[in-house]
């Protein structure tokens, strides 16, 4: 194939901004409620988010990114012209890419997810036609962003009523705390360790299934659970706390569970969002080394780890900032508060990267914080700001979309 | 701000600046007892000097109850009524609005408490102080009350303390009757205009307890969402 260096150094050098990208910005939504709610410092949330959305992107980062890769877009009309489809997936990231970095400079609340679907779905509308769009599995994605930050609002509904039932609305909450929360722990290992188990591990070469999984995710499950007691056992009650407030040493538990949920969370994200960046270069590798739309060809693990490094450089470079400035914001939200958003959100997160289904982790977040609002747990939520995040994928799809196609047509000229 | 969106989804919590009212609404209250016992001891400098530091923590707590209904917006989705919010809140203010109107009458007219009557009035304000501080102790529960997501076992908390308010506003009640009893007894010894005015001032200060106990049903409003 003709100019076969030149796309595969464009889709790693543009995969790895739209990866630097995410970093930078979108993790901060993930890490900076743990931030907020005290339960981690700045430095500590860098490194959590560096480890673990590495691993989640190595790790179960496969399925979303083969979505994003070969699900969208049916290729059958231009198997005579397969560059065609480099030019558009290369247009794709930078539009994706160049579109988040406006509209986060502008502080508008755009999903990346969003940015790449609508990127993708524009240049394969215009540049290829119509019918070369799986509607089915887009309209699938679509009601996905509906449902997610719903399920993730009854997860955390549901996770915050057990914890005024079993600890806070009890006698004895620090004890009950000490007593509950390790359970809590070891529900973050056991479904991190299911989903990535079930679905993720297979490109790295390993390939369990059955029972097994289960057990397996279970002695994660546990693991953890032991790390979290050690944690547990460190917090005391705080002498005197009943002149102001009360639930301060129970606050405390919460924000070593805290610590365990911020992980998950950035695990979550790592599995999900890397895909939108790594996606559309994982296509283009596949069709320069095959030479043809070759859709056999299994995801090069080096691929993967691009978009995880990416992910970590901007986290480093820049996302640092973000999560400093967003934390401080976030102070109405404490550790018992948190976690369940957190949670429920990771959990749906996960989930969904596990059927390969890529979704907004920030939308589903906030889904997360509303179902907490609803079970009267916080001060005040802003529905007018919650509304402006859940409509801004209308602008960022066909802004993704009209951008795609603008730079579709730049490469094409360039190029041929 | 790049990225900061999230945390635009979190409003400001009317509780806190429910809670610095209140306080401000105590420091007010606080200066009653003094002022009070310059009253009786007929001390003019130091009725002045307290009489000052009310109505300046009057307009303080007036200032921040605007500050606080502007930072209400009909957007905000709160675990409380955000009518209940502004009804709590002014009976607050109307407990401090209370004190000034009580202190006003007496500085206005240079009033002077006749002797037999002293102790029973003194006793008197003790007791719609008290009950401003039950009510002041159960607005400070809120927090709490947030933090379980209004579980009931912080629900019953709360309504223990309002049941004690409640027969502390009825304690005033008895006590001014009493007082009332002892003014009549000597009302045709006195000049009818100072007798007058003796009345409306037992009537105001027993008023106190009475918005203290408002803030207090109005809070037993705002739970029963």
């Amino acid at each position: 194939m003709e100019f076969s260096l030149w796309y595969l150094g464009l889709a790693a050098a543009f995969g790895l901004f739209m990866a630097w990208g995410i970093g930078a910005n979108d993790v901060a939504n993930a890490m900076a409620t743990s931030v907020g709610a005290r339960a981690l410092t700045l430095k500590q949330a860098i490194f959590v988010a560096a480890i673990f959305e590495f691993c989640g992107a190595f790790l179960a980062g496969g399925q979303v990114t083969a979505t994003i890769r070969k699900g969208i877009i049916d290729a059958s009309e231009i198997v005579d012209r397969p560059e065609y489809l480099v030019y558009g997936m290369l247009a794709s990231l930078l539009a994706a890419a160049i579109w988040l970095l406006v509209a986060s400079r502008r502080g508008w609340p755009v999903s990346t997810t969003h940015s790449i679907i609508g990127a993708i779905i524009g240049f394969a509308v215009v540049g290829i036609g119509m019918d070369s769009v799986h509607w089915g599995k887009v309209g699938q994605i679509a009601v996905s962003w509906v449902v997610s930050p719903m399920l993730s609002g009854v997860i955390a509904f549901s996770i915050f009523m057990s914890v005024q039932k079993l600890i806070l609305n009890t006698d004895q909450p620090f004890e009950n705390a000490r007593k509950y929360v390790p359970v809590y722990i070891f529900l973050v290992g056991f479904i991190m360790a299911l989903v990535t188990l079930l679905k993720g591990l297979t490109h790295v070469g390993l390939d369990i299934d059955g029972p097994k999984t289960y057990a397996i995710a279970a002695g994660v499950g546990l693991v953890t659970m032991s790390i979290g007691i050690l944690g547990i056992r460190r917090v005391s009650i705080i002498p005197g706390e009943n002149a102001e407030f009360r639930f301060r040493s129970v606050e405390k538990i919460f924000g070593v569970l805290m610590i365990f949920t911020a992980c998950g969370m950035a695990f979550a994200h790592g599995s999900n969002d890397v895909a939108n960046a790594v996606g559309p270069v994982a296509a283009v590798v596949s069709i320069v080394s095959t030479g043809a739309l070759g859709q056999q060809s299994p995801l090069s693990t080096w691929v993967l780890l691009l978009g995880a490094i990416g992910i970590v450089l901007g986290l480093a470079t820049f996302g640092w900032r973000v999560i400093r400035t967003v934390g401080r914001q976030i102070t109405e939200l404490t550790p018992s508060r948190g976690f369940a958003a957190e949670l429920a959100a990771a959990t749906t997160v996960v989930l969904a990267s596990g059927t390969g289904i890529p979704i907004s982790t920030t939308h589903t977040l906030v889904g997360g914080v509303l179902g907490v609002g609803l079970a009267r747990g916080i001060g005040a939520l802003n529905l007018r700001v919650v509304a402006k995040i859940m409509m801004s994928w209308v602008i960022t799809l066909p802004a993704g979309g009209i951008l795609a196609v603008v730079f579709f047509f730049i490469l094409r000229g360039i190029f041929s | 701000m790049p990225g900061g969106y999230l945390s635009g989804i979190f409003g400001a919590s009317p509780i806190r600046p429910l809670q610095k009212h209140m306080a401000q609404v105590i420091e007010c209250v606080n200066e009653l007892i003094p002022f009070i016992e310059a009253v009786l001891r007929h001390d003019t400098e130091a009725r002045a000097r307290h009489h000052k530091a009310i109505i300046d923590r009057e307009h303080a707590a007036d200032t921040l109850k605007k500050e606080l209904r502007l930072h209400l917006p009909t957007s905000l989705f709160m675990p409380v009524d955000r009518r209940d919010v502004l009804e709590v809140l002014t009976m607050q203010d109307r407990v401090a609005g209370g004190v000034r109107s009580v202190t006003g009458v007496m500085v206005g007219r240079d009033m002077q408490i006749p002797e037999p009557m002293k102790q029973q009035y003194r006793e008197l304000v003790k007791c719609c102080v008290d009950a401003c501080m039950t009510a002041y102790s159960a607005i400070c529960e809120l927090d709490e009350l947030v933090e379980t997501g209004f579980g009931s076992k912080e629900v019953e908390l709360v309504n223990d303390i309002l049941d004690e308010l409640d027969s502390l506003e009825q304690e005033t009640d008895e006590q001014q009757v009493e007082i009332r009893h002892t003014l009549f007894k000597m009302e045709s010894d006195l000049p009818p205009v100072d007798v007058m005015f003796l009345y409306r001032t037992i009537d105001k200060t027993g008023e106190i307890a009475d918005r203290a106990q408002r803030v207090g049903s109005r809070l037993q409003l705002m739970l029963a969402k």
